[in-house]
């Protein structure tokens, strides 16, 4: 093809003309190739290994503040076998638990009613809207004063810390159920329950996943610091103990365990969600 | 697909008939109160193919919507064999333009919900809704998701779905607007094929003229701000109708009187 257009019959324009640039890692919205995919997932572990690696022992850094990989992994041997590892992790991993499953069984309906009726917006918004932003962990001192020391103000406080932001979040999913497919449902004989529980519940599970996972990473935040505070197990309470003894290698060890217990709990639910949510599943 | 003088007999009703009455209808909006339809009077007979066209903002959409009872006129009354229609029900069905499957549902689910919202058990659902896959060609994709399905697929699903309630009238808002030309002309045949075995009464909403004189046997002619009926064009090119009849004359003398009649309102072109 050479047609020339006529504003472009000059050669300095037609010299100019510019087109996008091809490019591998930059492409914006799009696949990159799985290989080099791979290679940039494990370049994102890697490295900071071997970072803290080098840093640790060459003596840059003093042992005593950054311990070794070595240490590191000589601590957690050691957690386990005194069974500390064992004990800490059931035991803020049960108040997590509780609390994110107390929440997500208020959250779930609160969201849906909040979502689908405007009438109980307007009534829960505000309310809710207020007292997601007094930070969970300024209750800690009510909770202790109301629940004392056991486990109840440890799962009031996850609690408190995730109900009003799973319930907003799934408020906002249930706006994106399509007007048109709520109105099928109607002229297909569908009364309002049915429309509430067949058609909008169905349709944001898998946002209510979504919601799940952001709120639980909020979960293990919040059991950590109640743990700090006052506990007598827990990974927070170990972390807490380490301080006083100035074991920065069980500290470092605690910091690995949180890290991966979460990774995996974010990945089941994940894969919780592929196998109940096909539908969804680009 | 050789269905279904069984469906026909037993599930159509011999008469129907859908009265549209002094229908006005104003919508508040932030602007000040907005007229949307106009002084409508229209009807639909047992069995008849009724389209209705008109620019954008004509108030199509709006005239189904009170048709199908999801919006509620200012004045005026629409009602169905003498009752009135006060909200949405399974004596209307309904088929969107934009695609209105359930993604998590199966096909046969989709096809089958109508009937499980009635609390139909499920084995008569499932004979239902696969004889409805069945007179839609689809039988052989029951188990796939929407997502798997084309988009003239996914509107037969949803006619399937509407016909699987045995509505008196099945409402059809520009049902194939969004579908490639060679798919909506197929479509378009099928639906035709569907009317007729079925004996159906059917009001269509589109835009495409062509279209509108290609499937109907009566035309409502819409004009814009306030949207109101202008004609009524009957066009009598007889029950069988196959592709060929789009080059005969008398095609075209329809396409063009309604064309005449959509331009004499049409808002003028922009200037450039
Ligand atoms: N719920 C609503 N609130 C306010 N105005 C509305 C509402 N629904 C429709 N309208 C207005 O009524 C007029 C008619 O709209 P309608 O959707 O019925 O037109 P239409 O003929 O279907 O157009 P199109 O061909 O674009 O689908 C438009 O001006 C539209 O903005
Ligand atoms: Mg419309």
């Amino acid at each position: 093809m050479t047609v020339v257009s006529p504003s472009s019959t000059g050669s300095a324009s037609s010299q100019s003309t510019q087109s996008l640039k091809p490019t591998v890692f930059w492409r914006i919205a799009a696949d990159i190739p799985q290989s080099l995919k791979w290679a940039l997932m494990a370049l994102s572990v890697l490295v900071p290994l071997l970072l803290w690696w080098g840093l640790s022992s060459t003596g840059w850094v003093d042992a005593k503040f950054l311990p070794t990989p070595g240490m590191v992994v000589n601590a957690l041997v050691v957690l386990w076998q005194d069974g500390y590892l064992l004990g800490d992790t059931l035991s803020s991993f049960l108040r997590v638990s509780g609390g994110f499953m107390l929440a997500a069984l208020v959250a779930i309906p609160l969201g849906i009613g909040m979502g689908a009726f405007a009438s109980v917006r307007s009534l829960l918004e505000p309310l809710v809207g207020i007292v997601r932003y007094m930070p969970a962990p300024a209750f800690i001192p009510l909770l202790i004063i109301y629940l004392g020391l056991g486990e109840e103000p440890k799962v009031a406080l996850i609690f408190i810390g995730t109900v009003f932001f799973n319930t907003l979040m799934i408020m906002d999913a249930v706006k994106f159920v399509p007007k048109e497919l709520i109105e099928t449902t109607y002229t297909l004989g569908g009364d309002r329950r049915q429309v509430l529980l067949q058609v909008i519940t169905p349709y944001v599970i898998p946002s209510i996943f979504d919601t799940l996972r952001v709120n639980m990473a909020a979960s293990w935040n919040l059991v950590i610091v109640a743990e700090l505070v006052a506990a007598d197990s827990g990974l927070g309470k170990r972390i807490a103990i380490s301080q006083k003894f100035f074991q920065t290698d069980d500290i470092f060890a605690c910091l690995i365990v949180l890290g991966l217990i979460g990774f995996m709990l974010d990945l089941s639910l994940q894969a919780a969600m592929r196998m109940t949510c096909k539908w969804a599943v680009k | 697909m050789l269905i279904t003088s069984a469906v026909r007999s037993t599930h159509y009703p011999a008469n129907m008939h859908l009265e549209v009455a002094q229908l006005h209808k104003q919508f508040d909006t932030p602007q000040g109160p907005l007229i949307a339809l106009q002084d409508i009077n229209l009807h639909v007979e047992t069995g008849e193919f009724v389209c209705a066209v008109g620019a954008s903002g004509s108030g199509k959409s709006t005239l189904l919507r009170l048709v199908a009872g999801l919006e509620m006129p200012t004045t005026g009354e629409i009602t169905v064999d003498g009752q009135p229609v006060i909200g949405p029900g399974i004596d209307r069905g309904m088929v969107f333009q934009s695609y209105t499957l359930y993604p998590w549902m199966t096909v046969q689910e989709n096809v089958e919900f109508g009937l499980k919202l009635q609390g139909i058990a499920a084995r008569q659902r499932r004979e239902e809704a696969s004889r409805y896959l069945d007179v839609v060609g689809l039988a052989q994709f029951a188990r796939s998701l929407p997502k798997e399905l084309s988009g003239g697929m996914k509107q037969r699903v949803a006619i399937a779905r509407a016909l699987a309630n045995h509505p008196k009238i099945l409402l059809m808002d520009e049902p194939f607007g969004a579908l490639d030309v060679q798919t909506k002309e197929t479509m378009q045949e099928f639906l035709l094929e569907l009317w007729a075995r079925l004996g159906i009464s059917i009001l269509m909403i589109t835009h495409d003229v062509s279209e509108a004189v290609f499937l109907s046997e009566r035309i409502y002619v819409m004009s814009a701000r306030p949207g109101t009926i202008q004609r009524e064009v009957n066009i009598d090119l007889g029950r069988d109708r196959a592709y060929a009849i789009r080059r005969t004359p008398e095609f075209y003398h329809h396409c063009e009187t309604i064309m005449d009649l959509l331009r004499g309102t049409a808002t003028a072109p922009l200037p450039a």
